[in-house]
């Protein structure tokens, strides 16, 4: 923020960065050849909902368009979900092969959104990852800061640091990872984990 | 194709704020004109008290912005919390980092205070010693979306730096005020008999005193209700970001419902006493009367509630437009 926007109390909205998701498929090679993990094929886009029509309006071609390319590949269709904190999860689900056709998804669901002048109400988009031995992994993409941290969940509210100072270790090379620790912030029980 | 944007500044606001700014500074220079103007008139070296006025002041300003986390803290008796400290605390940090991720801004530290007065401050000189404070009251009374928004106004009082603003702002009637009693001290101490010796400032020093005093009177008479005025407008312009954060105007109106009308039933004293200059409360501590009165609303920090409802229904309405 600018010296005259401090001076006259005015944020501007920060504007989501989104080309960077496509570099996710490359990304998931080296996961799988480093440590194991493959994509479930589940992704979701969090966003805030903005109250009135002109955001539920948005909101429902979104999810026919999510609808459309799902039933196109013979997919299941988009799942809606609320968390507890008012946010809203949009959830699509694609064969563990086809994560390409899922990162298009996530990218079509975000533009929609900034095209209709939403693009600030943008949180993260969360990538799913699993491994043999069943552990949870997520990939989150912060939009306004441009970069990917992982998250991965134990059972109970904790989270297995280690693993995903690894797993960070790991991307380095292929995305940009969030330097700032501070910045990971868990997304419990975010649907498509 | 750039995306059209939702989020148009207030013009209006910008435009009164900047020149509330503007008249602060012109009350400044013409205070300063004033004091070297009747130093010169009476060839007077009580000039050193304005002086050392001036040290003292920017002293207590620089200690105040530094100190200012520390001292809202204790006086709210806040605690500091991590999120498995408790279940209030873990929800706490929940909407904290998600507001922190769509606003992209550090997080700041957590502190919950256990008064049942529902409330929120932020302090700290930048966003990075930042520390936001909720009550436990407040934690209580509403509900996760209007706690949302609370905390959301509070973060776009970080962003905007509101605390180094308001001590700046503040520096001038700082100065005033010990001005007033420096020389107030020194009539009826100092006098202008000890000056004996000296024959010019004989004559001089005792109108000089008085002058001085009537000019700081006069100085911060006026940059107290400018500062005032740049405090209502400051927290227009933190309830404008929050809503736009947010994207719910209306969960941030019907949380300042609630807190305004709890605030008017509950006895104000406990909070006046919390009140240090830097700490910036979601709702002020005012009585329901006094904050609908025209003359109360000119010495209050914050707009009135119904001021601050209707900018809340103009955003949503304008979020709503298709």
């Amino acid at each position: 923020m600018g010296f005259l926007d401090t001076l006259l109390g005015r944020t501007k909205p920060v504007p989501p960065n989104l080309d960077v998701l496509f570099q996710l498929p490359s990304a998931a090679v080296t996961l799988e050849a480093s440590q194991g993990f493959t994509p479930t094929g589940t992704g979701s886009v969090c966003f805030r909902p903005v109250e009135g029509r002109a955001f539920a309006d948005v909101e429902k071609d979104v999810r026919e368009l999510l609808d459309m390319s799902g039933a196109k590949s013979g997919t299941l269709p988009v799942e809606v979900t609320k968390d507890s904190f008012g946010f809203t999860w949009l959830v699509s689900s694609h064969l563990s092969t086809e994560l390409e056709d899922l990162v298009t998804d996530l990218h079509a669901v975000n533009s929609a959104l900034l095209d209709n002048g939403f693009g600030p109400q943008l949180l993260c988009t969360l990538v799913a990852f699993r491994d043999d031995a069943q552990r949870r992994l997520a990939l989150v993409y912060l939009f306004k800061r441009g970069t990917f941290y992982p998250f991965a969940p134990l059972s109970g509210e904790r989270r297995d640091n280690a693993l995903e100072l690894q797993i960070k270790g790991a991307l380095e090379g292929d995305l940009k990872m969030e330097q700032d620790l501070s910045r990971w912030f868990p997304v419990w029980g975010a649907p498509g984990l | 194709m750039v995306a059209r944007t939702r989020y148009a500044p207030d013009r209006g606001l910008t435009v009164r704020m900047g020149l509330t700014m503007f008249l602060l500074g012109l009350v400044f220079v013409a205070f300063v004109a004033a004091i070297i103007g009747i130093s010169i008139l009476f060839h007077a070296s009580d000039g050193a008290i304005v002086f050392f006025a001036v040290v003292l002041g920017g002293g207590m300003a620089i200690g105040s912005l530094f100190y200012s986390d520390k001292i809202a803290l204790s006086t709210a008796q806040a605690q500091v919390v991590s999120p498995t400290t408790s279940g209030e605390a873990a929800m706490v940090h929940g909407i904290v980092d998600r507001i922190c991720a769509l606003a992209d801004m550090p997080k700041p530290r957590i502190a919950i205070s256990p008064t049942d007065l529902p409330n929120a401050f932020a302090t700290g000189r930048n966003s990075e010693h930042a520390v936001l404070c909720v009550t436990e009251g407040l934690i209580r009374r509403l509900t996760p979306e209007e706690l949302e928004g609370v905390i959301s106004h509070e973060m776009s009082h970080v962003a905007h730096k509101d605390v180094m603003v308001m001590t700046i702002a503040s520096f001038l009637a700082i100065i005033a005020g010990l001005l007033i009693r420096f020389s107030f001290y020194g009539e009826l101490f100092g006098g202008g008999g000890r000056r004996g010796g000296n024959n010019n400032n004989n004559q001089g020093a005792l109108p000089i005193l008085l002058i001085i005093m009537g000019v700081s009177i006069v100085v911060y008479a006026i940059s107290f209700l400018l500062i005032r005025l740049l405090s209502r407008y400051r927290e227009m312009a933190a309830d404008r970001s929050g809503a736009l954060l947010t994207g719910q105007p209306s969960a941030l109106a019907s949380a300042l419902t609630k807190v305004s009308g709890s605030i008017a039933r509950i006895p104000t004293k406990d909070l006046r006493e919390a009140q240090p200059l830097n700490a910036f409360f979601f709702a002020p501590a005012l009585s329901a009367q006094q904050a609908q009165s025209k003359i109360g609303e000119l010495f209050s920090t914050h707009p009135s509630l119904d001021k601050r409802l209707a900018q809340l229904a103009k955003i949503s309405e304008q979020l709503g437009q298709r």
